[in-house]
C-alpha cells in the first residue's frame, strides 16, 4: 500500500491491527485451554506470551513507516489545543515573530530584485559594460566615441553598443514639454536583446550624421502624446525644434541610467557635438554582449591588447589608458548593495532578539510542564519523541508567525521602496516570487527550531524520579541559567543596534554642520531649455541667454541670478586635466580639476566667499584674455603657498591659449557633505560662460542650468519665473527645480535613511530586550516566593526583597551590555567601511545609548520586583 | 530443568518468517507455532517482536496479506510472499550459509591449532 494511503486508512488499519492480535490472543488461549489449563489462567498465560498488547500495536505503527506523519499530525493537533488554552501567549508571540519575519522578508526581497535576480534581458550573464581605467583617474565609466568606433570594428569577443545622455524640447505633438532623451547607437537594442513592439530599431544606415531624422519613443510617451495608437509608427515628432519619423517603441520599463522619453541616433549628434571627434571626451557608456564561444576572460585579454593599440597609436589622448568589462548586473546597481545587506543585518539582529524572547517564553512553558513530561518519560515515551513534539509546537508557532510575516510584508514592500531615498535600481522589478517565499519559509521554520531548541533540550531523561517526587514545589533553579543567558545575548543584541543608530546619528549631526563651501538658503536651481528655435540659430545663443538673465532679475523676490553647468550636489560633472605649464606632464599624471562654466553672477548667488583677486565681470567676454577662478584647494596644490592670482594655467581641454588665475574662491563641496572628503577631484575652477567659443554654444546651451538667489522662499518663485521665461515662442521650460536645501540634504539621504532605520530597528530591539527581562524576572521571582516568604518570616524588608530582584537584573544587565559594548564595536567597524564620512563609534555614543538600555531595563525589572516585595510571607509559606 | 533458549542474532527473525511464510499463506499465530515447533524449543522467539517484524516486511513488499477465513471459520490475515520476498529469500539464505560455513571453517581451524 502507498504511504498515503495507509495514512488515510489510519483508521481501518487500526482495527485490523487490534483484529488480528486479538485473533492471536484467542488461538493461543484455546489451544493451552485444549492442553488442559483453567480458561482464566489460559488467558493469562497467552497474554503474558504476547507481551503487552499496547506496545506490541505501539511497535507495529512504528513498522508501519507512516509514523512520523502521523505523530505530526497528533502533535500539530496538540500544540493548536495549548496555543488556544492560552491566547495570551499565543498572540504576544506571533506578534513579535511577524515583525521580525516581515521586516525581514521585505529586506530579502528587496535584496533578491535588486541584487540576486538575473536582469530581465535574456542570457542576461552574456551582458557587460566596458569601462575605462587609468592610474590616476582611476575609473571611467565614459568611453570617446573615436575609441568606441575603433573597439567596435576590431573586436571578435564582443557586440557593442553605445549611448549618452539628452534632452529637449517636444513642441508637437501635444503641448510643449521637456523630456529626458538618450542618444544610441543603432546595435543597442539588439545587443540587449530585445525588441521595440510596435515599430522597429534603429538601421545600422539610419545611425550616420546627416541620415533621415528617426527617433524611437518611450511607451509612457506613447501613451501620453499619441494615446496609444499604433499610427505612431510613421507620425511626426517636433523634438528641440527638428520634425522626426517615430519608428519605434521601446518596451515599457525600459531603462537607460533612468527612463528617458526620447531615442535619438547616436552618429546623428556629430552635426552638433564636438566631442564626437575628440577622443578625450569620454562621455559615451558602452554595453557589450560576448559573442557566442567567448568568455568574459577572453573579452578582457582582447580588449587590454586593443587599449595597447590605442594607446600607441594615440598617446595623446590614450596613453595609460585600459578598458575593463564588467558584468552589466553590477555596473547596474552600484552601491545599494552595502547598504541592502547592512540593513538585512541589521533586521536579522531584530528577529534574532524576537527568536531569544520567544524561547524564553517557551522555556518558562517548559519548566512548568516538567512534571507533565516526566510523567510521560515514566510512561515510556521517548526523548526523541518528545523532542520532536517541543519541536513542532515550535515550529508551527514559526510557520503561523511566518504567514502573517509574508502577509505584512506584502503589504509594506511598496510604501518601503517609495521611500527609499533616491531611486533605487530595478525597484519597478521588486516584488515576492517564490524565492522571498522560500526565504520567509526558511526563515520561520528556522527561528522555530531556534526558540524550540531549548525547551526540547531540558526534556528530563534522568533524574525522573526527583522531579516527580518534587511534585509541586518549585524547580526554578533549574532554568535559571539559560534564562540569564537568554537575556543577557538579547541586551547584547540591542546594544549592538542601539550603539549603531547612535553610531549613525552622531555622524549625520556632524556632517550636517559641515559647512557646505556655500550659502545653502534661499538658493534655487533648474535645468532650462532654450527655444529650439534659438537653437538652431548659434548667433542668437548669447542673446538668447542675456535676456533670460534679464527677465528673471525682474521677477519679484528674485535678488540675483547666473547660469552653471554645474550645481554643487547635483548629478552632472566635468573633470579636465590642467597643468601649470606649457609642457604637460605624462598624460596620467596630470591633476584633475572640477571646470564649472558660470556667468558672473555666480559668486552672489551661491555666496561662495571670494579670498583673493575677483571674480568674472563683463568685460571678459570672447576675444579678450582667458581667465579662470579657482579655489582654494586647486591654488594650494599647483601653486603651493605662492599667490595664485596672476599665474597662468594650461587646460588642454579649452585650447592651447593659457587662462589667466584672476581670483581664488572658497572651496565647495560638490561632491556631497559626506563624499567630498573622500572624492578624487578636489580641485575646482571656473570659467566664464562669455568666453565659451562659438561652435561650443550649441552643446553648452543644452546643459546649462539657471540659479537664482531669492529673498523669499526659493520655491515660490519658480511659478512666476517660468511665466517670465516662457520666451516668445512659449517653448522655453525650467524643469527639475531643486533648492540649495534640498541638494544638500538629498546628498545625506543614504545616512538618514540608514539612521532611520536603524533607529527603528534599534528601538524594536529594546522593546524586545525589555520584554524579555520584564518576562524573565516575573517568572524566576514568581518562582522564588516561596523562598522570598521564608525570607521575609527570617526578617528581611520588603526593601531587601527589591535590592535582591533588582540586584539579579543589574548582574544580567551589566554583562550584556559588556558582551554587546565589545559586539558593537565590532559592528561599528563594518559601518565605517560601508557608509561615507563615518564617524567611529566614540564615547560620547555609548555614554548616551548605553545608559538608555540600563534604566529602560531596570524599568522592566522594577514591577516583577516591587511584586516580590509585596509578597505576604504567611501566604507564601503556605503555598509550599 | 529445560535447556536454556537461546536469544535469535539480530536480524535473523526476519529470514525466519520469510522461511515459514514460503510454505504457503499462513496466519500470524500459526507462524509463531511453526517457528516454536520446528526450532524445537532450542530458539527463543518472542511472540510480542513478531508482529511488528511481520508489520515491517508487508510495509517493505516483502510480504502481501490478505484476510481469509481459517478451517474453523474465523476471519484471519494471511500472509504470503511476494516475489521480492521470494528473491529476498534466496539472498539472505544463501547469505547465512555462507556466514555458518565460514565461522565453521575458524571453529575448526582453533580446534586443529589446539590439537
Amino acid at each position: 500500500m502507498i504511504w498515503w494511503k495507509r495514512l488515510w486508512r489510519r483508521r481501518q488499519m487500526e482495527a485490523q491491527l487490534e483484529k488480528e492480535l486479538s485473533f492471536h490472543l484467542e488461538q493461543h488461549t484455546s489451544q493451552l485451554i485444549g492442553r488442559g489449563i483453567p480458561p482464566d489462567e489460559a488467558r493469562r498465560q497467552a497474554r503474558l506470551a504476547l507481551g503487552g498488547p499496547e506496545q506490541v500495536k505501539e511497535k507495529c505503527r512504528d513498522a508501519r513507516g507512516t509514523r512520523w506523519l502521523e505523530d505530526l499530525l497528533l502533535d500539530t493537533r496538540y500544540a493548536l489545543r495549548t496555543f488556544r488554552q492560552k491566547p495570551g501567549f499565543t498572540v504576544v508571540g506571533l506578534l513579535i515573530l511577524s515583525l521580525g519575519i516581515g521586516a525581514t522578508t521585505v529586506m530579502f526581497a528587496v535584496i533578491n530584485s535588486v541584487l540576486l535576480r538575473p536582469l530581465s534581458y535574456p542570457e542576461p550573464d552574456r551582458l557587460v559594460s566596458l569601462r575605462g581605467f587609468t592610474e590616476a583617474f582611476g575609473e571611467l565609466w565614459g568611453c570617446s566615441n573615436l575609441d568606441f568606433g575603433d573597439v567596435k570594428r576590431e573586436s571578435q569577443t564582443l557586440a557593442l553598443a553605445a549611448w549618452t545622455y539628452g534632452g529637449g524640447t517636444i513642441s508637437e505633438p501635444g503641448e510643449p514639454e521637456y523630456v529626458n532623451g538618450r542618444q544610441i547607437s543603432a546595435e543597442l537594442f539588439s545587443t540587449l536583446g530585445i525588441s521595440p513592439l510596435p515599430g522597429r530599431a534603429f538601421r545600422l544606415d539610419e545611425d550616420r550624421p546627416g541620415a533621415a531624422a528617426v527617433v524611437m519613443i518611450s511607451y509612457g510617451l506613447w501613451q501620453r502624446d499619441f494615446g496609444g495608437q499604433p499610427n505612431a509608427i510613421g507620425s511626426a515628432l517636433v523634438y528641440d525644434g527638428k520634425t522626426y519619423t517615430v519608428v519605434g517603441i521601446a518596451p515599457a520599463g525600459f531603462q537607460l541610467d533612468g527612463e528617458a522619453d526620447v531615442f535619438t541616433p547616436l552618429e546623428q549628434r556629430q552635426d552638433t557635438d564636438p566631442r564626437m571627434q575628440n577622443r578625450a571626451a569620454r562621455f559615451l557608456r558602452v554595453m557589450a554582449r560576448l559573442r557566442p564561444g567567448f568568455g568574459l576572460a577572453e573579452a578582457r585579454a582582447e580588449l587590454a591588447l586593443i587599449a595597447r593599440h590605442l594607446a600607441e597609436e594615440y598617446p595623446k589622448s590614450n596613453a595609460g589608458l585600459s578598458m575593463i568589462p564588467y558584468p552589466l548586473e553590477k555596473e547596474l546597481v552600484g552601491d545599494v548593495g552595502s547598504t541592502l545587506w547592512l540593513l538585512l543585518c541589521a533586521v536579522g539582529l531584530v528577529l534574532l532578539i524576537a527568536c531569544v524572547n520567544i524561547a524564553n517564553l517557551l522555556l518558562a512553558r517548559a519548566v512548568s510542564r516538567e512534571r507533565e513530561l516526566a510523567i510521560r518519560v515514566a510512561l515510556g515515551a521517548g526523548r526523541g519523541r518528545l523532542a520532536r513534539q517541543c519541536l513542532t509546537e515550535s515550529a508551527i508557532l514559526g510557520v503561523g508567525g511566518g504567514l502573517l510575516g509574508v502577509v505584512l510584508a506584502f503589504v509594506s514592500i511598496h510604501p518601503f521602496v517609495a521611500f527609499w531615498p533616491g531611486s533605487l535600481p530595478r525597484a519597478e522589478e521588486v516584488h515576492l516570487d517564490w524565492r522571498v517565499l522560500v526565504f520567509a519559509v526558511g526563515t520561520s521554520l528556522l527561528s522555530g527550531l531556534l526558540f524550540g531548541l531549548a525547551p526540547a533540550l531540558r526534556i528530563p531523561m534522568r533524574g525522573v524520579e526527583q522531579t516527580l517526587r518534587a511534585g509541586a514545589r518549585s524547580i526554578a533553579g533549574s532554568s535559571r541559567r539559560l534564562h540569564s543567558a537568554f537575556v543577557i545575548s538579547e541586551i547584547a543584541l540591542a546594544v549592538v543596534l542601539l550603539v549603531s543608530a547612535g553610531m549613525l546619528g552622531h555622524t549625520l549631526l556632524a556632517l550636517s554642520s559641515l559647512d557646505p563651501g556655500f550659502n545653502l538658503h534661499n538658493v534655487m536651481a533648474a535645468h532650462f531649455a532654450l527655444s529650439p528655435g534659438t537653437l538652431a540659430n548659434p548667433g542668437k545663443v548669447r542673446e538668447a541667454w542675456q535676456d533670460v538673465l534679464d527677465r528673471a532679475r525682474r521677477v519679484p523676490g528674485v535678488e540675483s541670478v547666473a547660469l552653471a553647468d554645474i550645481i554643487p550636489m547635483r548629478k552632472g560633472e566635468n573633470s579636465v586635466p590642467y597643468w601649470t605649464t606649457a609642457t604637460p606632464p605624462p598624460p596620467d599624471q596630470e591633476p584633475i580639476a572640477l571646470a564649472s562654466c558660470v556667468t558672473p553672477g555666480y559668486l552672489k548667488v551661491m555666496g561662495i566667499p571670494l579670498r583673493q583677486g575677483r571674480f568674472f565681470n563683463e568685460h571678459d567676454r570672447i576675444g579678450s584674455e582667458p581667465v579662470v577662478v579657482v579655489d582654494e584647494n586647486l591654488a594650494q596644490h599647483a601653486f603651493g603657498s605662492k599667490d595664485a592670482v596672476g599665474k597662468r594655467i594650461w587646460i588642454p581641454a579649452m585650447g592651447t591659449t593659457p587662462a589667466l588665475v584672476v581670483g581664488i574662491v572658497g572651496h565647495v563641496r560638490q561632491w556631497g557633505l559626506a563624499a567630498d572628503d573622500q572624492s578624487r577631484v578636489r580641485d575646482q575652477m571656473y570659467y566664464p560662460f562669455a568666453q565659451v567659443p562659438a561652435p561650443l554654444l550649441h552643446f553648452f546651451s543644452s546643459i546649462m542650468s539657471f540659479a537664482a538667489r531669492t529673498t523669499i522662499p526659493p520655491l515660490n518663485v519658480v511659478e512666476p519665473l517660468s511665466r517670465e521665461l516662457r520666451g516668445v515662442a512659449g517653448d522655453q521650460a525650467l524643469y527639475e527645480v531643486h533648492t540649495m536645501e534640498q541638494l544638500v540634504s538629498a546628498s545625506l539621504a543614504r545616512q538618514r535613511f540608514l539612521l532611520l532605520l536603524f533607529g527603528v530597528f534599534a528601538g524594536l530591539a529594546l522593546l524586545l530586550a525589555c520584554i524579555g527581562i520584564y518576562g524573565v524576572l516575573a517568572y524566576l521571582t514568581g518562582q522564588r516566593v516561596p523562598e522570598i516568604g521564608v525570607r521575609m518570616t527570617l526578617g528581611a524588608k520588603p526593601l531587601d526583597v527589591m535590592r535582591l530582584v533588582l540586584g539579579e537584573s543589574l548582574v544580567m544587565i551589566c554583562v550584556g551590555v559588556g558582551v554587546g559594548i565589545v559586539a558593537a564595536l565590532a559592528a561599528g567597524r563594518i559601518l565605517n567601511r560601508l557608509v561615507e564620512g563615518m564617524r567611529p563609534a566614540d564615547l560620547s555614543t555609548f555614554a548616551i545609548t548605553i545608559p538608555v538600555l540600563v534604566i529602560a531595563a531596570l524599568f522592566a525589572s522594577f514591577v516583577p520586583a516591587r511584586r516580590a516585595s509585596r509578597v505576604d510571607p504567611v501566604s507564601a509559606l503556605r503555598q509550599q | 530443568m529445560a535447556p536454556p533458549k537461546s536469544d535469535l542474532p539480530q536480524g535473523t527473525l526476519d529470514l525466519l518468517i520469510l522461511k515459514v511464510i514460503a510454505l504457503g499463506p499462513v496466519h500470524g499465530y500459526a507462524i509463531a507455532q511453526r517457528l516454536e515447533q520446528v526450532s524445537r524449543g532450542v530458539v527463543q522467539v518472542p511472540e510480542g517482536s513478531l508482529y511488528p517484524a511481520l508489520h515491517r516486511l508487508e510495509n517493505r513488499g516483502l510480504l502481501a496479506a490478505d484476510w481469509k477465513e481459517t478451517e474453523t471459520g474465523r476471519e484471519a490475515k494471511f500472509y504470503r510472499l511476494t516475489r521480492k520476498g521470494l528473491k529476498q529469500l534466496k539472498t539472505e539464505t544463501a547469505d547465512w550459509q555462507r556466514l555458518i560455513y565460514g565461522i565453521g571453517l575458524i571453529l575448526q581451524m582453533a580446534d586443529g591449532g589446539a590439537e
